[in-house]
């Protein structure tokens, strides 16, 4: 069985509470009143993380591939429907969506001061926007929402913004656009090789019944010519690498990260970014596996190129926001690295490490905005000694520079151990590269925290800076929770993520040469300690 | 032919005698009682459609009338409702606009619904020659309209230049039409079309009007290299006749092209398959890449819908059931949204020809946050995004390509899509992000009619958005008649 219908619903109200919100923000409080904008926002965010919760506990690892599933029928006469579905690894994202939503609603009372209202109203669409990408089973419903939520986070960067915010918003708008424009033309391709064919030019359709339904198109995928295949995985990977990004794709990010503001960075980098890793995993290896494996090689090198050009340029940079901007550069190059590898360790650290950066890269983008919004000044070189005057702040940062170069005990490390092990048995030079990445990384981070915090505190302007309040406390301790309790029992995130894991290698091994695939298979069979099953839907 | 033949032209009867009335009321009210000639003409546009759905009898399927002239069928039911709406929401948008300019409402709106039953014959025309009656009748009142505003010199400008390219290209478009006769020895569609079945000719003079007749279409639908007429009509017309003209008589040049060619040309569609290609494709990289550096608003929407114009002729190059009903189905959209657009600009122009610079939309967004919303809604319907409509026109549009093997003028397109979005939100720039301080900043006026109108453009942009099936099914129910379905 590919669906679970149980709390179909529930998804549906996580996905839609936002929309809600925004619509009774809207239309019933008034733009004056800044106090009950922000708190609405706050409660509607924190509600739908709360909702959310169940998600983890209710999914079965040995049950349906998609469960909590809605099923409709939405345009009957081309055959797109509307499909709602998670396994355990949108499980995942969505919870980390939502709580990164909550914190980046609740982390922004003070930094944003003008046209609060429309500023919520964004904030509440962008969440429904996102969540519903990590919740469409059908591919049209899946492009909606991939595009809906380019509009408030491009309101977001052109409006909160910082000088050259204009500019960054409009590229953050098009290079994204066009990648999914691209993607869309992949998207018809399929259904038509699905449905009646290309036969203009020559492509004979399987003749099924139309369907835009990703799990439907799961079971044609080996039965697609390699032609088609590249094609197609050539236009999913413009429209996905531009968002992970990856290396020549990447120049929007630096522009947009540090022009947002500070929940809009939150949110590009913590869950953004993860919608093009999402789109490899969920759509380009399942539904193209030839062409998948046939792209490892240059996948490979671009994203060894990520990590190694993005730590380099990070280690140069002046201003702290870019510099956390350049890390993921680096950080999601791991992260394609360990995907790519196309084996169980390398995948399920890819998997952990996209949930990893979203608290680790969120948490630093949270504590530059606090320091910013004190000094307005972003500038390595303004600060120094700071830990004499915010010890909470100093320990708190800390905290989280030593999650993201991945420090045992803390989550970074497991993501990254896993990552290194899948590109191992790839090949050693990928793994050569991976670490000394990771050893580059140390670098930059430490050496920022060395010229922030330590020395003798030079800058008279920051000698009354207060420490954290209350409330920036409570943005980040959540994500320090998660960052423990993903280092210390990392086990509970695996097994949620297995099912998919699995499902996603088998889909793949199809077009593994034998020996390959059969080593995958041994692998997939010995690494997974859980007791779920063949999937019955295939 | 028999008195019984006119029984389902009472649609069109209806409307002719209520614009001679209303022409007739006009001149005795003058400048006056605008609202009064306006209202007259939508509420006879209401009757027209009740009468056009009484007479449509879809269980009889399509009844040729008149000799064979004229046929009506679903085809021509859907495109006369659509463009009965387009003409009723042009009228109620010009009233307060009329009033503001000083001008009378009775002549103005008598030549809308002159024009209106032009594109009536545009739709059910089965007939080269009463095809071409309906064009002219069309053409000629959006002429006068275009011309409108007889004491601006820019509205007189914009008339003349439309008129003399317009006449020109009727003269090839007739050209062609003669050839076409010269070679089939018939004007009757049906009759082309089996004699080009039958005898599928090489020859040159049926090539050359297969050409002409596609040149003069592409004229009339705004098509690459034939646009040149578009950015001054449109810019020199009064605000409310460039939003008629972008919508109605082009949904039903449109309609026109659709039973030329995908019809009655089909036999020979490998021969004007590769015209219109170039042209869909001219037409889209032009349109787009002309619209970037537009300063004025009308001239830009001008461009974009010569853009939108390519889209659609990616339909008919598929030449499939599935181009045909995406194009129907496009032209509703495509109306809808920007007739929308044209209504905030309408909303904008105070006085004169305020309003239509792109810096008279810096800060909308902080004094008038409603019609700044509902600009960037528009906004984003006709650069393609979901959840607008303009999406989902465009995905058919795309999808019917794609069918076709056409893959690389989809590919163009959706480049083209998004290159679109940069002139699209360079008025939400001005509207959201600045602060209208360093320019003069253009008031709103209050018009209860283009208020409601707006409103109805941008519901109906987000119904047919998040779940266009009824509309899909709608449309598809055109094809049926012309026996695609």
């Amino acid at each position: 069985m590919q669906y679970d219908f149980h709390y179909g619903w529930l998804l549906n109200l996580i996905c839609y509470l936002p929309l809600v919100g925004a619509l009774i923000t809207v239309f019933f409080i008034n733009r004056e009143n800044s106090r009950a904008i922000k708190w609405f926002a706050t409660i509607i965010t924190g509600v739908d993380f709360l909702i959310s919760i169940p998600l983890w506990f209710l999914y079965q690892t040995d049950g349906a591939e998609f469960q909590f599933a809605t099923k409709m029928d939405w345009i009957p006469s081309v055959g797109a429907q509307y499909i709602f579905g998670v396994d355990g690894f949108s499980i995942l994202l969505i919870l980390l969506t939502t709580l990164l939503g909550f914190i980046s609603v609740y982390s922004s009372f003070t930094a944003v001061t003008d046209r609060q209202k429309e500023y919520y109203i964004f904030l509440l669409l962008l969440q429904t926007g996102m969540l519903g990408v990590f919740m469409a089973l059908d591919f049209i419903l899946f492009y909606v929402f991939w595009e809906v939520m380019l509009v408030p986070m491009y309101f977001l960067i052109g409006v909160w913004g910082g000088p050259r915010r204009l500019y960054a918003a409009i590229k953050f708008f098009l290079y994204t656009l066009v990648g999914s424009l691209l993607m869309l033309v992949g998207i018809l391709a399929l259904y038509f090789y699905n449905a009646g064919g290309l036969a203009a030019i020559g492509l004979a359709g399987l003749g099924n019944a139309p369907s835009f339904e990703i799990p439907v198109l799961y079971q044609m995928a080996p039965m697609l010519p390699a032609g088609l295949q590249f094609w197609v995985f050539l236009a999913f990977f413009v429209g996905f690498a531009i968002k992970v990004p990856m290396f020549p794709f990447h120049t929007w990010l630096p522009d947009a990260h540090v022009e947002a503001p500070t929940a809009g960075s939150v949110i590009l980098a913590g869950v953004l970014l993860k919608m093009g890793t999402y789109g490899f995993v969920r759509l380009s290896m399942p539904l193209l596996p030839d062409a998948t494996v046939k792209a490892v090689g240059w996948i490979g090198v671009l994203a060894i190129i990520a990590i190694v050009y993005g730590a380099l340029v990070a280690m140069a940079q002046k201003d702290m926001k870019k510099l956390v901007a350049y890390s993921s550069v680096s950080h999601m190059g791991f992260i394609m690295l360990g995907m790519f590898a196309l084996n169980e360790p390398g995948l399920r650290g890819s998997i952990l490490q996209m949930l990893n950066h979203g608290v680790s890269t969120g948490a630093l983008f949270l504590l530059v905005g606090i320091v910013y919004e004190r000094r307005h000044n972003r500038m390595i070189a303004e600060y120094g000694g700071l830990a004499k005057v915010m010890p909470l702040y100093a320990t708190f940062f800390l905290v989280i520079t030593l999650s993201s170069i991945g420090l045992p005990t803390l989550n970074g490390f497991i993501g990254e151990f896993l990552i290194l092990i899948g590109a191992f048995n790839h090949s050693w030079v990928w793994a050569l590269f991976a670490a000394s990445g990771i050893v580059l990384g140390a670098a930059y981070m430490l050496w920022m925290y060395q010229r922030v915090f330590f020395g003798e505190l030079t800058n008279d302007k920051n000698k009354d800076l207060p420490d954290l309040n209350f409330r920036e406390q409570w943005t980040l301790i959540p994500l320090i929770i998660l960052a423990f309790w993903v280092g210390l029992f990392p086990n509970a995130f695996l097994r949620m993520m297995a099912p998919t894991v699995d499902r996603v290698l088998e889909r793949v091994a199809v077009a593994m040469p034998e020996d390959q695939s059969a080593a995958a298979e041994v692998a997939a069979i010995a690494a997974v300690p859980d007791d779920h099953h063949e999937d019955a839907g295939e | 032919m028999s008195l019984s033949d006119f029984v389902p032209l009472i649609p069109e009867i209806f409307l002719a005698a209520a614009g001679f009335a209303i022409l007739l009321a006009g001149i005795s009210l003058g400048q006056r009682g605008v609202r009064t000639m306006i209202g007259a003409a939508v509420a006879s546009l209401g009757v027209t459609a009740v009468l056009v759905v009484l007479f449509a009898r879809p269980a009889v399927g399509p009844t040729a009338i008149l000799g064979d002239m004229l046929v009506v069928d679903q085809f021509a039911v859907y495109v006369k409702l659509l463009v009965l709406a387009f003409s009723a929401v042009a009228l109620l948008m010009s009233a307060s606009y009329l009033e503001r300019a000083g001008y009378g409402g009775g002549e103005f709106s008598s030549l809308i619904l002159f024009a209106t039953i032009g594109m009536f014959i545009m739709a059910s025309g089965a007939n080269l020659a009463s095809l071409y009656v309906g064009l002219e009748l069309m053409a000629l009142s959006v002429y006068v309209l275009v011309g409108y505003f007889k004491l601006e010199i820019k509205s007189n400008e914009g008339a003349v230049k439309y008129f003399v390219l317009g006449a020109m290209s009727s003269g090839v478009l007739l050209y062609g039409i003669s050839l076409i006769y010269g070679t089939t020895g018939s004007l009757d569609l049906e009759t082309i079309r089996l004699k080009l079945t039958a005898v599928p000719q090489d020859n040159l003079t049926l090539l050359l009007g297969l050409v002409l007749v596609a040149f003069g279409m592409l004229f009339k639908v705004a098509a690459v290299p034939f646009h040149v007429w578009t950015p001054d009509a449109y810019e020199g017309a009064p605000t409310p006749v460039t939003a008629f003209m972008s919508v109605g008589p082009k949904a039903a040049a449109f309609a026109m092209f659709l039973r030329l060619f995908v019809i009655a040309f089909q036999p020979e569609v490998d021969t004007w398959r590769t015209v219109l290609w170039v042209a869909a494709a001219a037409t889209m990289i032009y349109g787009n890449v002309a619209a970037l550096t537009q300063d004025n608003v009308k001239r830009m929407l001008a461009y974009s819908s010569i853009a939108h114009a390519g889209y659609a002729l990616m339909g008919i190059v598929a030449a499939s059931a599935a181009g045909l009903w995406s194009v129907l189905m496009y032209m509703l959209v495509y109306g809808f949204m920007n007739l929308g657009a044209f209504g905030v600009v309408i909303l904008l122009e105070s006085k004169g020809y305020a309003g239509e610079t792109i810096d008279d939309y810096a800060g909308l967004a902080a004094r008038h946050p409603g019609a700044a919303a509902l600009m960037l809604w528009f906004m984003l319907a006709l650069a393609g995004i979901p959840p607008t409509a303009g999406f989902m026109g465009k995905l058919y549009i795309f999808a019917a390509a794609m069918e076709g093997g056409y893959v690389w003028l989809t590919v163009i397109a959706v480049i083209m899509s998004a290159v679109s979005l940069y002139y699209y939100f360079r008025i939400v720039v001005q509207m959201f992000m600045k602060d209208g301080s360093d320019a003069e900043p253009a008031t709103l006026i209050h018009d209860r009619w283009t208020e409601v109108m707006i409103a109805v453009c941008a519901v109906i942009t987000l119904l047919v958005g998040i779940y266009p099936g009824p509309v899909v099914n709608w449309a598809k129910g055109g094809l049926q008649a012309l026996g695609m379905g």
